[in-house]
């Protein structure tokens, strides 16, 4: 009987009814997003780049762990020895079409030379464009190298 | 006869009558634009998303631009559809919701045509709605269209049985057809209060005849692509959208009229009863499409066999004792209007 008494006087309807009406009144979740942004963990894996000593001497030792490591084949270097006998890189190309950004070449890096950044807008218009190649990863590592040091610098119990 | 009284008997009325209903009408189609903005806007803000909020302040200019986009795309008419009841179908369902405002009074003596059996032609425009729809669904061609066609006229045809005993109750304490008589009957007190469970009947079965959540099986995106509309694109589904969003503001004025007092004050008390009367009846307006917009983002959508038990066995008898009842009330306690 008061079962058939509630669905009359539409208890559970207008019960639903108010919830949603609490729920205009919330804070809302979405992210106003290319204006706003969400909170990245210091291990963020974005947008590589190849870091620099404070001299401005690139840290790529081409040792080429990365390239062995890296399970996607994205890596490719070749290396010369430099003029004044030091160990160089005369190209170093990562295709980002094909890179799974697992991190295993920031892992393996013995110089933290190549790292994954914080950046993660670089969508292109063409595909060429993500064939990068070692300037296009050496201007990364200098635009982004504030943020690349703070965040190795935050995760440095862990490493 | 000279060509002086045909500028006096022809073309000035005729131009008077011309600005008059475009004096209705743009107001009702700029209201659908942001009838239509204010729904995703309060559907966003029931699921704590932000809604539309980048064209124009506040994004209220987003239904404009989606507007132009829609009629600057191709229109598309399929290949093997009936091609001139395919274009005909959402002509007929915009003229048909626009029809109905001829009708509606906004307040004392604002209204296109006066006419004794007001609310027998709103009733008429409102139910011949279900051509636009059965003639898309035939048109398209296309199984989906069909099925939606096919359980718009069912859920159409059932709910205006129930629709039309709760027109009978109010006519029955009204003693008049005339839309403006019925709003001076409620002077005293709405409708909405003494006839309550007939007004809530009204309202579910507006939703049904409007074919909006919960009652949207029309057009359940879920399992029937966009229902009967699915084949149209471009100008002629822009049609359908405005029909349909038109017919929600005519339904929405019609609940307002029967059961809200029409431009009446809640109150007739002075700083109330300043107000103009268009006002009342705008803010009662907006108060209905509230409600619609907040029942669609309340309950999920009914099931065909449920809305069909809703319709003819609890709306149907409760209506039906309700007609009874209230006939019996005025009887018994001599209340019956002069008119009758």
């Amino acid at each position: 009987m008061i079962k058939y008494i509630k669905s009359f006087i539409l208890f559970e309807l207008l019960q639903g009814m108010f919830l949603t009406l609490k729920y205009m009144f919330k804070a809302k979740v979405t992210i106003n997003y290319p204006h706003e942004k969400g909170p990245l963990s210091p291990r963020f894996r974005g947008e590589h780049a190849l870091r620099r000593y404070p001299s401005g001497e690139e840290r790529c030792i081409a040792c080429k762990l990365c390239e062995a490591v890296c399970p996607a084949q994205a890596i490719t270097i070749e290396a010369e020895p430099r003029e004044d006998g030091s160990r160089r890189t005369t190209r170093y190309d990562i295709d980002m079409s094909k890179c799974i950004y697992c991190g295993l070449c920031q892992e393996s890096c013995p110089v933290d030379a190549i790292v994954e950044g914080p950046n993660f807008e670089f969508a292109t218009e063409t595909r060429e464009e993500l064939m990068y190649t070692k300037e296009k990863l050496l201007e990364n590592g200098d635009r982004w190298e504030q943020e690349i040091a703070q965040n190795i610098y935050l995760d440095r119990k862990y490493r | 006869m000279n060509s002086f009284s045909y500028l006096n008997d022809l073309i000035i009325p005729g131009g008077i009558i011309i600005a008059q209903i475009m004096a209705v009408l743009m107001p009702v189609l700029i209201s659908v634009a942001f009838l239509v903005y204010a729904e995703r806007k309060v559907l966003a803000l029931i699921q704590l998303r932000r809604g539309p909020n980048v064209v124009g302040p506040f994004g209220i200019l987003q239904s404009f631009a989606d507007a132009l986009k829609l009629l600057t795309k191709e229109n598309i008419v399929p290949a093997n559809s009936n091609k001139i009841v395919f274009l005909l179908a959402p002509i007929i369902t915009m003229v048909l919701s626009l029809a109905g405002w001829a009708v509606i009074p906004f307040a004392p003596n604002w209204v296109l045509a006066d006419i004794n059996v007001g609310i027998m032609y709103l009733f008429a425009v409102s139910s011949l709605g279900v051509y636009g729809i059965i003639m898309a669904g035939w048109a398209s061609n296309s199984q989906y269209p069909f099925l939606g066609a096919l359980r718009s006229a069912a859920q159409m045809v059932s709910y205006e049985v129930s629709i039309g005993f709760v027109i009978i109750t109010v006519l029955l304490c009204v003693g008049s057809l005339n839309l403006s008589k019925i709003v001076e009957a409620q002077e005293t007190v709405w409708f909405a209060i003494p006839l309550l469970p007939m007004f809530v009947v009204f309202f579910i079965s507006a939703l049904a005849e409007t074919n909006r959540l919960p009652f949207d099986l029309p057009e359940d995106e879920s399992t029937l692509v966009a229902g009967f509309f699915t084949e149209y694109s471009s100008a002629s589904f822009v049609l359908f959208f405005l029909g349909e969003y038109a017919s929600m503001i005519l339904m929405s004025s019609m609940t307002v009229i029967l059961f809200m007092g029409g431009w009446l004050p809640p109150f007739d008390i002075f700083p109330l009863n300043a107000v103009p009367g268009v006002i009342w009846f705008v803010i009662k307006v907006i108060f209905i499409l509230f409600l619609f917009i907040w029942v669609r983002g309340t309950f999920p959508r009914y099931r065909y066999d449920q809305l069909m038990r809703l319709g003819w066995k609890i709306f149907l008898p409760l209506s039906l004792l309700w007609v009874v009842l209230t006939a019996g009330f005025l009887i018994v306690f001599d209340m019956v209007p002069n008119s009758l």
